[in-house]
C-alpha cells in the first residue's frame, strides 16, 4: 500500500472523486462478484466488495436434506476444487459417526484432492494471467486441467461435479488401468510446469504487473484471517496438512512453500511452488496404493455392494433403510477443517441426532480470503485491482454460497 | 481422537484469570467448547488472542435451535491458533426477545463479514459493528432464511415476472 492520507483524498471536493462500479458482469471479477471503486484520478481511493449474487441458501438447503444427499450439494460451492469440499464435509460426518476410513480409501483420497488442487490452481493460474494480459497462458493451463477432470471423470463419473467420496469411503474404487493414467500425467506435468515458469514466471511484463502490488502484512493477513497461499504469501507459515494433519497427510513427504513479500508475486510464487509439492505427494500416493475394501465396515452408514445385494438379504435391506429413512447421526458438533486449495475450509455441523443435520455451516477461505480485498487494494492503480482479485483466487460460488 | 489436555489447560488458564467468563466447559469428539455470557464474550476473545496466543478467528456462524427452544440462538466462535495449532470453540447463547451481543470486530477483523453473515441469515445484532448490512441478500429482504421458522421456499410463492 502507498503512503497516502485517505482522509486527505476524501475531503478533497467531490469533482475529483468518480464512484465506479466494477462488475458484476466484467470477465476480471471470476463470476458475478461487484465492487464499489472510489477513484481519484487511476487510483483507488476506498473498495466496496459487494457480494452475493450466487447466493443460493445452501446451508438453508443442507437441514432439509439427509446427511449423504448433502455431499451433492458440496460440489456446488467451490466448483474449481469439488473434491476438498467433499473431503471436509465427509470428515465432518465421520468425526461424528466416529468411522474408521480403511487406508486404500484414505490413500485414494489424498491423491484426488492433490490431483484436484492441481487442477485448481490451473485455472487460476491461466485466469489470473489473463487478466494481467497474457492470453496464451490459458490454453495451456487448461489443457493441463482436462487431463485432471479426465481422471476424475474416470473415477466418479462426474467432471465438475464428482461426489467421489462419501460418508465412510468413496463411491466406488478406481477404474482398471487408473493407476497408469495417473502416471502418465505425472510424467508429462513437470515438462507443462517448465513451460508455465518460461512463459510466465520469467516474464518480465508479468514481474512488472504483479512486485510490490497488493501488499499485506504478516499481522494484518492473521487479522483478516487469511489462509492458504494467501497467508503463505505474507509469511506466515501454516499448512492444515502439516499443522493440523487429516487422512494421513503427516505420513508423506512435502514441504509447504512460504514466501515473505507479501504482495502479488509472492502469493503467485506459492501457488507455483504448490504444484511441485501435489505433485510429490500423488506420486507418494501411487506407491502406496496396495489392493483393500474402500468403504468403512458399518454397514448401517456405508451403501453396501452391487453384488452383495444381490445374494445378502441384509444388504439389500440396509441399502433400502440407507436410501429411504437415511442413518442417524448421535448429536454433538463438530467443526473440521482441511487445506482446500484456496486456503482453510471448515465444516461446522450441528447434529441432534437423527438423519438431518440441525445446521450445517461452511467457512469457505475465499469468502474470508476476499474481505481482505480493501486492505490489498486501497491505493494501487485501478488496473491492479484485477491482479489482485486475480492473486486472492476466489470462487464465487464458495463466496456467497 | 485428538487430545484435549492441552486445550483443557487454556480453559483453566482462561477461568483461573476471568472466572465470571466461563459458564461451562464441554468436552466431546476430541473439540472443547467454552459457553461465555455475552456481556463477557469480547474480553474472553481478547484475552484468548493476546495471552493464550489464539490469534486467528478462523469461523464465527450462527446457530437457530428452533423457535420453542430458550435461549433460542447460538453464536459459536471458533478460535484457531497459528502457534501452537490448536482450536477451540467460544459459545454464547442468545435469547429470542434480546438477539444482542457485542461484536468482537475489535479484537480481529475478520470478524467483520462473519457478523454481517450471521446477522443476515439470523437476525443477531452485533452491537458496536461498524458496518452491520446484509451482506449475502438484497438488502429490502423480508426476513432471515436461516431460522427455523423461515419456510424452506420463502414466504412469497416463487414466480419469475
Amino acid at each position: 500500500m502507498r503512503n497516502i492520507d485517505f482522509q486527505e483524498v476524501l475531503d478533497q471536493p467531490l469533482e475529483s472523486h468518480m464512484t465506479i462500479s466494477m462488475g458484476p458482469q466484467h470477465p476480471s471479477t471470476h463470476g458475478v462478484l461487484r465492487l464499489e471503486l472510489v477513484l481519484d484520478g487511476e487510483m483507488v481511493v476506498k473498495v466496496t466488495p459487494d457480494i452475493g449474487y450466487l447466493h443460493t441458501g445452501m446451508e438453508k438447503l443442507f437441514e432439509y436434506k439427509k446427511y449423504q444427499q448433502g455431499i451433492v450439494i458440496t460440489d456446488r460451492m467451490d466448483y474449481l476444487n469439488p473434491l476438498g469440499n467433499n473431503l471436509a464435509y465427509v470428515m465432518a460426518v465421520e468425526k461424528l459417526l466416529q468411522l474408521e476410513i480403511p487406508e486404500r480409501a484414505q490413500v485414494i483420497r489424498v491423491m484426488m484432492c492433490e490431483l484436484q488442487r492441481i487442477a485448481s490452481h490451473m485455472v487460476w493460474l491461466g485466469t489470473h494471467a489473463l487478466d494481467i494480459g497474457a492470453m496464451s497462458v490459458f490454453f495451456y493451463a487448461f489443457r493441463q486441467r482436462e487431463k485432471i477432470l479426465n481422471l476424475i471423470e474416470a473415477a466418479s463419473g462426474g467432471r465438475m461435479t464428482p461426489s467421489y467420496f462419501r460418508i465412510g469411503g468413496l463411491m466406488m474404487d478406481l477404474p482398471a488401468g487408473f493407476e497408469h493414467r495417473v502416471k502418465q500425467f505425472l510424467d508429462e506435468f513437470p515438462e507443462a510446469l517448465e513451460q508455465f515458469e518460461n512463459l510466465v514466471s520469467r516474464n518480465t511484463l508479468f514481474q512488472a504487473r504483479t512486485q510490490g502490488i497488493g501488499y499485506i502484512s504478516k499481522e494484518d493477513a492473521i487479522d483478516w484471517g487469511l489462509t492458504g497461499p494467501c497467508l503463505r504469501g505474507s509469511g506466515v507459515d501454516l499448512d492444515l496438512r502439516r499443522d493440523n494433519p487429516y487422512s494421513g497427510y503427516e505420513t508423506y513427504d512435502f514441504e509447504v512453500p512460504v514466501e515473505t513479500g507479501g504482495d502479488v508475486w509472492a502469493r503467485f510464487r506459492v501457488r507455483m511452488r504448490e504444484l511441485y509439492e501435489s505433485h510429490k505427494i500423488i506420486r507418494q500416493a501411487l506407491e502406496r496404493l496396495k489392493p483393500g475394501p474402500i468403504k468403512a465396515d458399518a454397514p448401517k452408514v456405508v451403501l453396501p455392494d452391487r453384488a452383495d445385494m444381490r445374494k445378502h438379504m441384509d444388504a439389500l435391506i440396509h441399502h433400502f433403510l440407507i436410501i429411504a429413512e437415511g442413518f442417524n447421526v448421535p448429536p454433538g458438533e463438530v467443526y473440521h477443517a482441511i487445506e482446500a486449495s484456496k486456503g482453510e475450509l471448515g465444516v461446522y455441523i450441528k447434529s441432534n441426532g437423527g438423519p438431518k443435520p440441525e445446521r450445517v455451516h461452511f467457512r469457505g477461505p475465499s469468502f474470508v480470503n476476499l474481505s481482505a480485498l480493501p486492505v490489498m487494494a486501497e491505493g494501487e492503480m485501478v488496473a491492479d485491482v484485477i491482479a489482485i482479485i486475480g492473486s486472492i483466487d476466489i470462487v464465487l460460488g464458495e463466496v456467497d454460497r | 481422537m485428538p487430545d484435549t489436555k492441552p486445550l483443557l489447560d487454556f480453559v483453566e488458564k482462561l477461568k483461573a484469570e476471568k472466572p465470571e467468563a466461563v459458564t461451562e466447559v464441554r468436552e466431546a469428539l476430541g473439540e472443547v467448547t467454552v459457553f461465555v455470557p455475552r456481556e463477557h464474550i469480547v474480553e474472553a476473545c481478547r484475552f484468548m488472542k493476546e495471552v493464550l496466543d489464539f490469534d486467528m478467528l478462523a469461523d464465527l456462524c450462527g446457530v437457530d435451535r428452533g423457535p420453542e427452544e430458550d435461549p433460542r440462538f447460538e453464536v459459536n466462535y471458533h478460535l484457531f491458533s497459528t502457534k501452537h495449532h490448536k482450536r477451540l470453540r467460544l459459545k454464547v447463547l442468545l435469547s429470542e426477545d434480546d438477539p444482542h451481543v457485542a461484536t468482537v470486530t475489535t479484537v480481529w477483523k475478520t470478524a467483520n463479514w462473519h457478523e454481517r453473515e450471521t446477522y443476515d441469515m439470523f437476525g443477531i445484532i452485533f452491537d458496536g459493528h461498524p458496518d452491520l448490512r446484509r451482506i449475502l441478500l438484497p438488502s429490502d429482504f423480508d426476513g432471515h432464511p436461516l431460522r427455523k421458522d423461515y419456510p424452506l421456499r420463502g414466504y412469497e410463492p416463487y414466480s419469475l415476472t
